[in-house]
């Protein structure tokens, strides 16, 4: 089936030549980084975690969403997902991948990054995040190009699918509980140290990844015959509403924790954010233009008529990923670092060497997806035709 | 042909996994020295080494004074190899620091400074890595590259082991730890080297060793002696020992107590 | 088969590529390197263990020992014949075997070994 990805229109070549081109690139940077060291990056003694990881937590969000079409389809039989689901599951593949890329990228030492396996230690949540990372990413692989393949030449999937296919959608809520579990058990980040972390990050997850969804449906219906259907956008559009009030729910109810409980050592993170510390502000119109696109998205969203009509919702889409994206790939780690244990206030700025190592490892994500995605088209149009 | 070319593939592929699992098996197993030389035990301590079951240290931090705070900063840094990212290259933010003076209200963040008594208005208290006995950097180390060791309670750092991951910097809830951003040595941060200790190369986590070096020769670690008698170690596993001596008469506290670290560095106030 | 020619082309091209360290040193001779000893390293006739286990084993023997000074706080390492040393590269290997070039440097780039510890590790020659 790979085949079917190596051959398309120009614009499909032309698109593949320039993700190619930004991998490069993004390599380039990346070997100047292992050179230099991790000092070409913004971090600091304070915030030594940045946009590297920053990302991470965010794509393990969007990865994890593939649940919300898995379990209705293959758990409650919602047949309109029929179409969606495989588009799902890979995306989570490209997600999964880049989590892991960032995370590589990130470290100090990566050729020593197989001393986690020759070392295990189980008390440390990064192993088990690991473990279960890694199980995800290849369930899906399994799972995706073997339904697909199934439906290729026209039989049902086979029998030991099934059990693979119902131990994704614990995997899905695990990996992005663990991922949350990194932060929430530190007893000294007050920011994160909070039972709400988890499910945050999960109604997070599950408003961004199916927003990127719906925007995906949407390019390849323009570039494609590949149409996924009404009903599954709608449906979906209504599970991003609903991830997306419940996610700004948790969100008040952490502000109003935080300032009614008037602790000082909580309300710094927040207020750093929102309106500065030390005179040190950089994350403040971020912040705020998240509340406000994923507000505004939540009531565009709500109203039947915006979820209906696609120029709406299509933007209510991109305002929900992009206030997500801001919360989890910005606000977050800066938040809980700044500020330090002793109160001082250091800030953190990305550089472009950091920037363009990211935007190589997008490519590569991307790149998968646009491969797989091809895959997809391919073969929908061969068992249609 | 198109099966048999499919199996063929399917066959090739199942032996090339079988093959890189089954070396990947005989490469991790550990290595055995061969015709090892039978002379038990082959590794002993020094006899001259200071032995404690939990090391611990008490500050007075009445009796420091800013010229202290400085000569300890200076001599730890200097035979630990400490680079000097601030001073010789003007980067803060890679700073690396493993005992440093500051300000009460920032040593001791939960309690009020509101209304500090005047020598702690104008004297900065010194902190260093805790050696906590509950530490949470030890927990979430991924490797066990930082590590609590059993014999007496020291949190060190195994620095070939550390894959720079910054999990336990990301713990630590006393801001202790240092990440090497760039080479000490590439970056002109180092450049007077002191042979008696290694440096570290770009991409760990370093912090205070407890001068675990010192102790093993027999020495107290260097900022107790340079603390002018502000700075006492000892086993706090020993009743007789001087620093539960000065426990035992004097109230002291510990950084964030509440958050469970259990820390061995104690601050009388 | 379609498009032979490319394929058996694209075929030779690979192989060639992929035997290319295998050949591309044929016929140039390469003698096993010739390593120095200081004085103190003559002087002293036998290194810590034997000879011929030093040379097969001295990587394991250091790993053995970085676990054991770094992990386990134990400095004193016994050798076969009961002589006790300090477990040091820099303090012990490098005080006899202080000519890291004409030493250590021989056999490693004859190999062409690119050990890490000297990253972190300083020796005399250095700091002279």
């Amino acid at each position: 089936m790979l085949e079917k990805a190596l051959s398309g229109s120009k614009l499909y070549y032309t698109l593949v030549l320039g993700l190619l081109a930004l991998i490069g690139i993004g390599f380039l940077f990346y070997l100047n980084q292992l050179n230099v060291g991790l000092g070409v990056t913004g971090m600091n003694r304070d915030v030594t975690w940045g946009f590297y990881i920053a990302q991470f937590t965010f794509l393990v969000g969007v990865a994890a969403s593939a649940v919300m079409l898995v379990l209705p389809y293959y758990l409650h039989d919602y047949k309109e997902f029929g179409k969606m689901t495989v588009l799902g599951e890979f995306l989570a593949v490209s997600a999964v991948l880049m989590c892991l890329l960032f995370i590589i990228v990130d470290l100090g030492q990566p050729q020593r990054l197989l001393n986690v396996l020759l070392y295990p230690s189980p008390q440390s949540v990064l192993f088990w995040d690991m473990i279960v990372l890694n199980g995800y990413l290849f369930l899906n692989i399994i799972i995706g190009w073997n339904v697909l393949s199934a439906e290729k030449e026209g039989v049902p999937p086979e029998f030991w699918l099934k059990p693979l296919i119902y131990l994704s959608i614990p995997f899905a809520v695990s990996i992005h509980t663990v991922t949350a579990f990194l932060y929430s058990g530190l007893p000294g980040r007050g920011f994160w140290l909070t039972a709400v972390l988890a499910p945050k990050f999960l109604a997070s997850a599950f408003a961004a990844g199916p927003a990127f969804l719906i925007l995906l449906s949407f390019i390849l219906r323009k570039f494609t015959n590949f149409d996924v259907g009404q009903k599954p956008i709608q449906t979906l559009a209504k599970i991003v509403c609903y991830a997306t009030i419940a996610s700004l729910f948790l969100f008040f109810c952490e502000i109003f924790v935080t300032f009614y409980s008037q602790i000082p050592e909580h309300m710094d993170h927040k207020i750093y954010l929102f309106f500065g510390l030390d005179g040190k502000s950089a994350l403040v119109p971020w912040m705020w233009t998240s509340v406000l696109v994923l507000m505004t998205a939540a009531v565009l969203l709500v109203i039947p008529a915006g979820r209906k009509n696609e120029y709406v919702l299509g933007l209510a889409c991109i305002f929900v990923f992009f206030g997500s994206w801001i919360d989890k790939g910005l606000g977050l780690i800066s938040g809980g670092f700044i500020p330090n244990p002793l109160h001082e206030v250091n800030e953190y700025i990305p550089t472009v060497p950091e920037v363009m190592v990211s935007i190589g490892v997008y490519a590569i994500g991307f790149l998968v997806l646009t491969l797989l995605f091809k895959v997809v088209v391919g073969v929908k149009e061969e068992v249609k035709g | 042909m198109e099966n048999s070319r499919r199996r063929f593939l399917k066959i090739a592929g199942y032996s090339i996994i079988g093959v890189g699992a089954g070396s990947l098996l005989v490469g991790i197993s550990p290595k055995r020295i061969t015709a090892a030389p039978d002379a038990p035990p082959r590794y002993k301590d020094r006899p001259e080494a200071l032995k404690a079951a939990r090391w611990g240290m008490v500050i007075d931090t009445r009796k420091i004074t800013s010229r202290i705070n400085r000569n300890m900063q200076q001599v730890c840094h200097k035979i630990h190899n400490v680079p000097d990212f601030v001073g010789k290259l003007g980067a803060k933010n890679h700073e690396i620091k493993w005992i440093w003076p500051t300000p009460f209200k920032n040593a001791f963040i939960e309690q009020d400074a509101q209304f500090v008594s005047d020598h702690l208005k104008r004297t900065e208290i010194p902190v260093l890595c805790n050696h906590c006995n509950n530490p949470p950097c030890v927990r979430v180390c991924p490797t066990r590259a930082t590590f609590k060791r059993e014999s007496d309670g020291l949190v060190l750092m195994d620095f070939h082991r550390c894959i720079g991951c910054r999990f336990c910097m990301a713990g630590c809830p006393y801001g202790a730890r240092s990440f090497n951003y760039r080479d000490p040595r590439d970056s002109g941060a180092l450049t007077e080297i002191e042979e008696n200790f290694t440096l570290r190369t770009k991409g760990v986590v370093e912090k205070c060793n407890f001068c675990a070096e010192r102790l093993a020769r027999g020495e107290a670690p260097a900022c107790v002696e340079a603390s002018n008698g502000a700075l006492v170690f000892g086993d706090l596993e020993d009743p007789d020992s001087e620093i539960r001596k000065l426990l035992a008469e004097n109230y002291a506290i510990t950084r964030k107590a509440e958050l469970g670290t259990n820390p061995s560095v104690f601050y009388i106030i | 088969m379609y498009d032979k020619g490319k394929i058996v082309a694209g075929l030779v091209i690979f192989f060639a590529i992929l035997t290319f360290p295998f050949w591309y040193n044929l016929g140039a001779l390469a003698p096993a390197p010739e390593l120095e000893l200081t004085e103190k390293a003559q002087e002293a006739e036998t290194c810590i263990e034997e000879t011929a286990y030093m040379t097969t084993e001295h990587m394991v023997l250091l790993n053995e020992w970085r676990d054991a000074v770094a992990r386990d706080g134990n400095r004193i390492y016994v050798s076969g014949d009961g002589e006790e040393y300090v477990a040091s590269l820099t303090d012990t290997c490098m005080d006899c075997h202080s000519n890291k070039e004409d030493f250590c440097d021989r056999c490693h780039d004859y190999v062409s070994v690119d050990p890490y510890c000297w990253d972190c590790h300083t020796f005399p020659e250095e700091n002279n």
